[in-house]
């Protein structure tokens, strides 16, 4: 300790009572402020849930994943290969390099896979047959022809769907629908892996690729472009302290980049660096000197020393 | 006769921090305002949280959503979060306009910011384990930043058995060691003096900037 | 979730949230509220006098 620290003068603090006091007065406004607001619980969606209440989202999203068009199927690193997938930072292809440690093949892991281990009738035992007999180009055109028709058909409804070339697909989709209403999927999409599970990869990447979940998300304001990071369901308050890492999202060139995670993190980091290293930096560590505001902290002690 | 490396660590330890700088019952005169007791509060309010989360994990993950008694104790621990980081934010506010890291306080600083980091990462894990909707799309749309810079390979975020274990074991255990670091960097640099009297080395050279 | 088997909450906060806009910036008022919270508390903090133990020894 330097000379000018012990030279100053001492009063008694009693720093456990202080502590006792801090303790019971914040478990106290804790008990109030649950008991007086509680906290929300906005359920969960189910993959049958979804299936009912949007039956065209769902149909649209596994011709996605047949198609290989969905979110996850041209996702790549961490859970498939796809050339060129992937955000850079600068000229470092991170997401690359971390590899493929997740791996999904959505057409297989989301449709085909569930359907093989449902309940067979001759009319879905045909399609997969025939599904595995043909070509990828050819699964992968025709998904995709019937997506672009779906998308086309009045309200996304798959019985107004105008006649092609569609292949095994309105038949294998429709009946994934079924597996899903019936409550069928979510047990399939977790169980691949065995008895017990705590992994919800496959069925969160699914769910994600529809707009289903999106679409709630917009109407509970959560989603990025409108600064829903710091959001909460319903009147809560959210994640306010993430504040600036949502901010970022919002403004130019982040918010047109296709990098722009990548960026947003490596922002992020920096200034994290930035804010610990602020005893060190010129300029940043006299901010407090310029703005005074420690005259208010220690008036006393200027006062006794005048 | 050698004392041994446990005497010398004892001894070591009782030179940086005899029992009257650890738990001292004086403070010095200028240690008078409200903006000082922001630390022991937000230490509080985490202890409030701790406790909160302890009695989640005693019955388990999906108990607060079946039972009201295990609701009540999601919202003391939601609550008992919002007041940590409301605390800590004006700890952090605080001690910056204090310039607090005066006087070979850095590592107090440096440790404090990890520790608020820490703090983040922890809360944003318990957002992903509450089963809900929340934690379905807070996951979906975290996995892209993680995977972004190659994080998401191996922390899952859509990985509920894996968040769940960093949200209750690894996190609290990094803040813990961060914490307890923080405090003891307190007691053996001692509270800051009002600008501008530190002289060692470091400062010497600030108050010229 | 059974709401029944839930304690009646005084204030119900999980009705569809009230949000700002300025420009840019989207701001939820339960988060407006706790920032200006955060800042009035921290202003408070600055200002209150403290008390005073047994005066300097």
């Amino acid at each position: 300790m330097n000379t000018t620290e012990t030279a100053h003068q001492t009063r008694p603090y009693d720093l456990v009572k202080e502590f006792v006091i801090a303790l019971v007065a914040v478990a106290a406004l804790t008990v109030v402020l649950a008991a007086v607001f509680s906290s929300p619980d906005e359920k969960p969606i189910t993959l049958a849930s979804w299936a009912k209440a949007a039956p065209g989202d769902f149909i649209a999203t596994s011709a996605a994943e047949l198609a290989g068009t969905s979110t996850s199927a041209a996702y790549g690193a961490p859970y498939n290969h796809v050339p060129g997938a992937g955000q850079k930072l600068g000229p470092l292809p991170l997401q690359r390099w971390a590899g493929v440690r997740s791996p999904i093949d959505p057409a297989q892991d989301f449709v085909i896979g569930p359907l093989t281990a449902a309940p067979q009738d001759p009319a879905l035992a045909t399609a997969l047959a025939t599904y595995r007999a043909a070509a990828p180009d050819q699964r992968h055109k025709q998904a995709a022809s019937y997506a672009d028709a779906l998308s086309k058909a009045p309200a996304g409804d798959s019985a107004k769907v105008a006649p092609g070339d569609y292949g095994t697909t309105p038949v294998l989709t429709a009946r994934l629908l079924d597996l899903a209403r019936g409550g069928g999927l979510d047990g399939t999409l977790l169980t691949e892996g065995g008895f017990y599970s705590s992994d919800y990869t496959r069925p969160l990447l699914f769910l994600a690729d529809g707009t289903y979940l999106a679409d709630q998300a917009t109407a509970q304001h959560l989603t990025g472009n409108q600064w829903g990071m710091m959001n909460e369901t319903g009147n809560y308050p959210g994640q306010a302290w993430l504040w600036l890492y949502t901010f970022w999202y919002q403004v130019p060139p982040y918010k047109t980049s296709t990098n722009a995670d990548a960026l947003i993190w490596a922002t992020m980091a920096a200034l994290t660096v930035l804010l610990a290293a602020i005893p060190f930096i010129p300029g940043l560590r006299s901010i407090p000197r310029w703005s005074g505001i420690y005259r208010l902290i220690w008036r006393d002690h200027y006062r006794r020393q005048r | 006769m050698s004392i041994g490396w446990t005497g010398r660590t004892r001894e070591a330890a009782i030179r940086a921090l005899p029992p009257g700088k650890l738990l001292p019952d004086e403070q010095p005169a200028y240690v008078a305002s409200w903006i000082y007791v922001f630390g022991v509060l937000t230490l509080s309010a985490l202890a409030i949280v701790l406790t909160s989360g302890t009695v989640l994990a005693l019955a388990g993950p999906a108990w607060w959503h079946t039972s009201a008694l295990g609701h009540f104790v999601n919202s003391l621990h939601l609550w008992s979060v919002e007041l940590f980081f409301f605390f800590m934010v004006i700890h952090l506010w605080g001690k910056f306009f204090m310039a607090a890291w005066r006087g070979r306080r850095a590592m107090t600083w440096i440790t404090g910011v990890v520790a608020f980091a820490t703090s983040i990462g922890t809360a944003f894990t318990g957002y992903l384990v509450q089963q809900n909707f929340d934690s379905q799309w807070i996951s979906t749309q975290a996995k892209d930043g993680l995977n972004s810079v190659g994080i998401g390979a191996f922390f899952n975020v859509l990985n509920f058995g894996q968040m769940l274990l960093w949200h209750v074991i690894l996190l609290p255990l990094v803040l813990g060691v961060l914490v307890v670091g923080h405090i003891l960097l307190v007691r053996l640099r001692g509270v800051v003096p009002p600008i501008p009297h530190t002289v060692d080395h470091t400062d010497a050279a600030e108050d010229k900037s | 979730m059974d709401p029944a088997a839930l304690p009646a909450s005084p204030i119900n906060l999980d009705h569809p949230g009230h949000y700002l806009h300025w420009g840019v910036i989207q701001l939820s008022v339960a988060n407006l509220v706790v920032i200006a919270a955060m800042i009035v508390v921290f202003v408070l903090a600055l200002l209150l006098p403290f008390p005073k133990g047994k005066g300097p020894s």
